[in-house]
């Protein structure tokens, strides 16, 4: 009965076990280390006063300017246009999914959501340059070739799926007895899906929502395909912008030589991105924890 | 010394035969058995000294001390959230699964304080078996099922693993029943025939005392038969102590009852004496049916 | 009469916002609907005559009729083993840590937050710390290892919370029956929980390397655009993956190219929703024999 048999082992496992799970910790200093590293050697010859306030983007001109404000209006231009699309069509789905579609239904719009999610980002990227953007042309003639809103649109159904699938967890977390006491009081369908269970889902849809604003902002190839690589101070969702992610990707596409200012320009803005999205995650992740009934 | 251990059951003498590795258990057991009050030992399988158990703040079981006898079927009985089930589970430190969960005083099995810290759990329940409220066969095969507890004890000859199989659900009155099946799920026998596997799952691995947490509340009349029949069979071979919420179980089944209230216990006897007590008494009034 | 019009079914008063609502989700789902059948008609217009045995076996060429994707989906589907090969123990492993060994603390509430967190960074990011770490640090260049190294990152995160999800589901009474039998922890998590949560742990590695498999920002953040006319030799050669191709051919401006960019997509897209497809199946069918 005595301990020593398993003891030694048994530690040993339980320490492998524990460095796979410290792993993730390492990643993520990992990344804080090494982007906010470049970063400060960014602002030791770029004022940080220029990165925010400037308007204009141009380190590769000759005559060089780091605000980093035309690609912040970029980036929110087209997650603005995406979420305008994906809320309210991905709430809408969820609660029609939840309250009104029977289980037939649902077994077949889950997969069919869930086989959308799968498809890679640069599928999108080449539907809304080569197919969304001609279209919107004959609409609207003085649209560009590489504007915000094709690719604005096709984002909104890209993460359609992520907000119609958190949404509905969310609603499915609402306690049974909660809707069958609203309906043993007489309301109707409509009345439970929108004054029973969406407001005590919200924390969960606004979690949801969180997460699909923090994938828009950090969605690359659908962007660096069909936005532009031409930043523009603007919110004119019809000419060429460029985004945090689409300038990265077009540092990474030339040959930029380490320590270089443009190549620490790219983990300057790529810090901006992360620090707005673990925002928002951390939010989400926050308010999914508080979800629980 | 020897003698002693063999007089305490033919089961004993048997396994000493057995093999090696059983052999080698009972002279591990002789070690155990050399350190104290050998006497008390030959008629006490537990002996229980001023334990409490308490999860966060609610305490479950109260300044308990018993001694249990070896090689009768003992009930425990008691409304339920007595802490009845507490104390079985703290008997083979299931307990220490729960988190929060906190002991204070000592356990003697064989004379041997198992919340000792040089004490293994894992060692302890390998001699201590126990059998769950809803039967628990793993969804494997019969035959993996009960030979689970050996593989995990790194026995690899598959003769004996075989033949240990076959003895262990002829033990647990299963064998008849599924011997032309031991490849098939577990998941397919009814409740009664899972929960005799979960027993001979348990009595596959030898263990001197067997833990059985309120074994028929989830079984239909007939199967709760069998089963009884079979713990008369069993106790000439290993110590039971059942948990039961069926006071006619108990009274059918058991030689000593130990009643559980709000955490105490109560009362704690031969059955018969129990059973006989005036109406006056806690224990009579729930045994009548007037509380609990 | 007066209940005839109280408890009319049809009054304008309850049901009119409902038509409405009803009404606005036709619009949404049909949108929808209408947006993915443009997708895949636009891409097998474009793609579908280009898609042949020749295209599969050819490497990409200046000229648009000659170029194929050989290099490209072999270097895809060495990442992807490659990626696989370095994520999934690492993931797994993750998860039974924080399911079965780790304390409830703020540490490992602030680490599952983390996980969460990680899983939210954009793809982009995972992409600069592998050219900041694997390509420059490690010197591993712009390697197949360096990209899988970059991928594995990204992937972890999921795959650690889709594991936790299937660990979770295990029963907690099969974990029970095994301990009580003497199982040590590490002999229940192999013998149970490994076991038992296998499908559920594969559905969720199949979706993350479906991911990986259509990932090109970190890619092209590593610098693994490069025209690439061989077949990768060992895990340090240079290497192109099917994703980067078809950007390649996208943003070149001859129309021919879109074509082959559109046949590449088709291809991509095959593989991804039969390994989405995949996954959904064995996950319904362990769901199945689950709630049975």
């Amino acid at each position: 009965m005595y301990k020593h048999t398993f003891q030694t082992k048994e530690k040993i496992i339980e320490l492998i076990f524990g460095f796979c799970g410290m792993f993730s910790l390492f990643i993520t200093l990992g990344i804080m280390g090494i982007i906010f590293w470049e970063t400060t050697l960014f602002f030791k010859e770029v004022s940080l006063f220029e990165f925010m306030f400037s308007t204009q983007w141009t380190p590769l001109f000759s005559i060089k300017h780091f605000g980093v404000l035309p690609l912040i209006t970029g980036t929110l231009l087209v997650a603005g246009i995406a979420m305008a699309i994906a809320m309210p069509t991905g709430v809408l789905m969820a609660i029609f999914m939840n309250e009104y579609a029977n289980a037939k239904v649902r077994r077949i719009l889950k997969p069919v959501l869930e086989i959308l999610a799968g498809i890679p980002t640069i599928v999108y990227g080449y539907f809304a340059l080569l197919s969304v953007t001609p279209f919107l042309q004959k609409v609207i003639p003085s649209l560009s070739g590489f504007n915000a809103i094709s690719p604005g649109i096709v984002m909104g159904i890209m993460i359609l799926p992520m907000v119609v699938s958190l949404s509905d967890d969310a609603f499915g977390a609402v306690p049974k007895e909660m809707k069958l006491a609203a309906y043993a009081l007489g309301s109707s369908r409509f009345q439970v899906a929108f004054k029973i269970i969406l407001p005590a889902a919200m924390s969960g849809v606004i979690a949801a929502f969180m997460l699909a604003i923090s994938r828009a902002i950090g969605e690359t190839m659908l962007v660096a395909i069909a936005a532009g690589m031409k930043p523009a101070f603007t919110l004119n969702p019809l000419v060429p912008i460029q985004t945090i992610t689409s300038y990265i990707v077009q540092i990474s596409l030339g040959d930029t030589p380490v320590g270089t200012l443009a190549y620490r320009s790219i983990f300057a803005v790529a810090s901006v991105l992360f620090i707005i999205t673990f925002i928002f995650n951390v939010i989400a992740q926050k308010l999914r924890h508080s979800l629980k009934y | 010394m020897i003698v002693k251990i063999v007089n305490k059951g033919h089961y004993t003498l048997w396994r000493l035969r057995r093999s090696h590795m059983n052999a080698l258990r009972c002279v591990h057991a002789l070690t155990i058995l050399g350190n104290k009050n050998r006497y008390y030992m030959e008629k006490h399988i537990f002996e229980i000294k001023n334990l409490n158990i308490y999860y966060h703040d609610f305490q479950a079981v109260k300044n308990v001390s018993v001694a249990i006898p070896s090689y009768v079927i003992t009930a425990i009985i008691g409304p339920s959230g007595c802490g009845k089930s507490s104390f079985l589970r703290s008997m083979n430190r299931m307990n220490d699964l729960i988190p929060n969960a906190k002991l204070t005083g000592e356990i003697l099995f064989h004379g041997v304080n198992i919340y000792d810290p040089l004490i293994s759990e894992v060692n302890l329940r390998r001699r201590v078996g126990m059998v769950f409220q809803k039967p628990n066969p793993f969804p494997f095969s019969i035959f993996a099922n009960v030979a689970y507890g050996l593989k995990i004890q790194n026995i690899k000859d598959k003769a004996m693993i075989a033949e240990r199989v076959e003895e262990s659900l002829k033990r647990a009155f299963l064998w008849d029943e599924v011997k032309d099946r031991l490849k098939k799920p577990a998941l397919e026998l009814s409740g009664g025939q899972q929960q005799r596997l979960c027993i001979a799952r348990a009595l596959a691995v030898y263990p001197d005392t067997l833990l059985l947490d309120e074994p028929c509340s989830s079984l239909d009349p007939l199967a709760t038969a069998k089963i009884e029949e079979l713990l008369q069979k069993l106790k000439k071979e290993v110590n039971i102590i059942i948990v039961t919420h069926n006071l006619q179980q108990a009274k059918r089944i058991s030689e000593y009852v130990g009643f559980f209230n709000s955490g105490e216990l109560v009362d704690f006897g031969p059955t018969k004496e129990i059973f006989e007590r005036s109406a006056q008494s806690m224990v009579g009034r729930y045994i009548q049916g007037i509380f609990g | 009469m007066f209940f005839s019009t109280a408890l009319k079914k049809y009054n304008l008063q309850t049901n009119g916002p409902n038509a409405v609502f009803l009404i606005l989700v036709m619009l949404s789902f049909c949108f929808a609907i209408a947006m993915l059948f443009m997708l895949l008609a636009s891409i097998f217009y474009d793609g579908f005559l280009r898609l042949s045995w020749q295209f599969l076996t050819q490497f990409p060429s200046r000229n648009p009729q000659m170029a194929g994707i050989l290099s490209s989906w072999v270097g895809s589907l060495y990442l992807m083993i490659l990626t696989g090969i370095i994520a999934v123990p690492l993931g797994v492993g993750a998860a039974i840590y924080f399911e079965k060994y780790a304390k409830k603390n703020w540490f490992n509430h602030l680490m599952e937050i983390n996980i969460g967190t990680l899983a939210g960074v954009p793809s982009i990011i995972y992409g600069l710390l592998g050219l900041a770490l694997f390509v420059r640090i490690m010197s591993l260049d712009r390697s197949l290892i360096a990209g899988a190294f970059t991928l594995a990152l990204l992937i972890l995160p999921i795959i650690i919370i889709s594991s936790r999800e299937a660990i979770r589901n295990v029963p907690s009474f099969m974990q029970d029956g095994a301990l009580a039998l003497g199982a040590t922890r590490s002999q229940v998590i192999k013998t149970i929980i490994i076991p038992l949560s296998f499908p559920g742990i594969l559905t969720g590695v199949i979706l993350s390397l479906s991911r990986a498999i259509g990932e090109t920002a970190p890619l092209i953040a590593i610098g693994a655009l490069t025209y690439i006319a061989f077949l990768p030799e060992s895990i340090l050669s240079p290497f192109t993956a099917l994703p980067i191709q078809i950007f390649n051919w996208i943003s070149r401006p001859q129309i021919l190219f879109h074509h082959n960019a559109a046949a590449g997509i088709i291809v991509l897209i095959s593989i991804t929703l039969l390994l989405n497809m995949s996954a959904i199946f064995l996950r319904d069918r362990f769901d199945r024999k689950n709630s049975k």
